[in-house]
């Protein structure tokens, strides 16, 4: 063995593999998962281990039919599920988390020849799937269990409660904010949506916890600040264009950012590597026409959540946005007079 | 010369099967199975004009100018798609309703056109005749077969017969165009998977008899 080792490049490298950053981000959706737990009860835990379980077990079981090595390591399979399972809402029968992890990770995923060869995020794709093959139950949500008179008794009680005794309280039945965001933005209270205390699916509701983990996965440099910041960003001039059409410039701010999904979405949904751009000028292109697809489906459209087709439109179009911006190789100077 | 004729009509069933294997007619593969019944109805349809208009062409080959041969088999095959149309609306009116334009549609279904081409245009009477009934087998079979999968997925049953409670967490997405797509995908990879092992396994048993001979 030579002193010198000739290579091509990549000539830097760290311990970062795959696994740790999956990891990261199962680390970075813990406090989302422990605020589905406070706000749903045991249940919503019961819907993301089974989430999760049937996504590896997926994986693990096609990898064994078509005799390939077993990929179950990297814990993606393990991020997807639980991604998916934090879009149910708390109300949904066992077996929607399990066709919809299946299909995410075996249609989406695998089929395509597995991680980093997916043309969408398979926890969007899953979602979407299982929202067209299950509408009422995808969409019909339920009130979160608050400290009720802050008697604890109750509360424990309350969360302990299985998906019979969620259903059993028929008056706890409620939209998510963004169903009355067109009609009625102020009357929506900014704080309860920021901490999680309102009508969605699992992860969603709290904007706090999400960004509480998304700013640990932009601190640890696994997503690109560009992408939410763009999402997010967009989403909001849109409202207060929209708000400024309506004249109330101000009201339609803040329940855009934190009635719906945009925070999940935009932290751990649009960040997904295999899907999105390669360049930074085109994750912001990516974040930007997220932001506009969601924003005009809100307003216009005939759901009242657009951030997962938004991701999944624009995950289609991410190999265009990626042709159209070509990074200059280093050291290159285009020719005079030459077309670009 | 027997045997021959045989493969003519095994042809579209199998080997080039127009769904699975040739992908023509997707648009009202995709549109119409989404019941079983609504499948069969269609393949009926088409294979009723399609053996028709392969024994029509080919009785007239020899009569119809080159240069205007594809709107002499439009009219040919409207002709049959028109007598279809007019008995369905007489005796079947729901089906008729349920297949809606993709009924009409036909005069122009590539199948059909395909066979008047590449097969009746230039083939005698008889051996055009199985053609069109073998591509309509094909078809049918495919169409109900998709169609099959799509209702017992989509709405829990089978040919309009609920099966048990299956309705109740039957999957809307497989009665929508999405769920026509998955359906048509995953049957092509599966029929291509499993024509692909047959092949490979009349190839292997070839080989190894081969071998045998070679032995002796």
């Amino acid at each position: 063995m030579s002193k010198y080792v000739v290579s091509s490049s990549p000539h830097i490298g760290n311990d970062r593999t795959v696994a740790t950053i999956m990891l990261d981000v199962l680390i970075a959706l813990m406090p989302a998962v422990l605020g589905s737990v406070y706000f749903f009860g045991f249940y919503a835990l019961f819907i993301e281990i089974l989430a999760v379980g049937s996504a590896v077990g997926a994986e693990a079981l096609f990898n064994v039919i078509t005799k390939r090595e077993q990929t179950i390591g990297d814990c993606s399979a393990a991020v997807t599920g639980l991604l998916l399972a934090l879009n149910l809402p708390v109300s949904v029968p066992f077996y929607v988390p399990i066709i919809g992890s299946a299909f995410a990770i075996i249609f989406v995923k695998m089929l395509f020849g597995g991680i980093g060869k997916n043309f969408a995020n398979p926890a969007i794709a899953g979602r979407i799937f299982l929202l067209l093959a299950w509408a009422s139950a995808m969409t019909s949500f339920v009130k979160p269990i608050t400290w009720i008179n802050g008697d604890a008794f109750v509360y424990f009680r309350c969360i302990l409660r299985g998906r019979e005794g969620l259903l059993d309280v028929a008056a706890l039945s409620t939209a998510t904010p963004l169903a009355s965001l067109r009609t009625d933005p102020a009357g929506l209270g900014v704080f309860d949506m920021f901490f999680g205390a309102i009508g969605g699916s699992l992860g969603e509701t709290s904007a706090l916890l999400l960004l509480i983990g998304g700013v640990y996965l932009i601190v640890r440099r696994v997503i690109d600040w560009r992408v939410p910041v763009t999402f997010i960003g967009t989403v909001a001039l849109f409202a207060l264009i929209y708000g400024a059409a309506k004249g109330h410039a101000l009201d339609y701010i803040l329940p855009s950012l934190f009635g719906g999904g945009l925070f999940l979405g935009a932290f751990f949904m649009a960040t997904d590597y295999s899907t999105t751009p390669n360049t930074k000028l085109g994750l912001v292109v990516f974040a930007l026409g997220c932001g506009i697809i969601t924003s005009l489906i809100r307003f216009f459209g005939s759901y009242p959540e657009g951030v997962s087709f938004a991701i999944l439109l624009m995950n289609i179009v991410t190999p265009y946005i990626d042709k159209a911006f070509i990074p200059r190789p280093f050291g290159y100077r285009p020719k005079k007079g030459a077309k670009a | 010369m027997k045997n021959e004729r045989l493969n003519t009509l095994t042809n579209g069933i199998v080997k080039s099967n127009p769904t699975f294997r040739l992908v023509l007619g997707t648009c009202p593969t995709l549109a119409v199975t989404t019941q079983a019944i609504n499948g069969l109805a269609m393949g009926a349809a088409v294979t009723f004009v399609l053996l028709c208009s392969n024994v029509m062409i080919s009785l007239l080959k020899k009569v119809i100018p080159d240069r205007v041969r594809i709107p002499a088999f439009v009219v040919i095959i409207a002709t049959f798609v028109t007598v279809v149309q007019m008995v369905m609306k007489k005796f079947l009116p729901s089906l008729y309703d349920a297949l809606g334009v993709f009924l009409p549609l036909i005069v122009v279904n590539c199948i059909i056109l395909a066979r008047a081409e590449a097969f009746a245009s230039c083939n005698p009477v008889l051996d055009s005749a199985l053609d069109g009934l073998g591509m309509g087998f094909g078809f049918t079979l495919s169409l109900t077969f998709i169609g099959i999968v799509r209702e017992l997925l989509g709405a829990g049953s089978f040919f309009g017969l609920p099966i048990g409670s299956l309705g109740n967490v039957s999957m809307t997405i497989f009665v929508l165009p999405a769920g026509g797509f998955l359906v048509y995908g995953t049957l092509m990879a599966l029929v291509n998977y499993l024509t692909a092992l047959a092949e490979n396994r009349k190839y292997d048993s070839s080989k190894k008899k081969g071998k045998k001979e070679a032995k002796a």
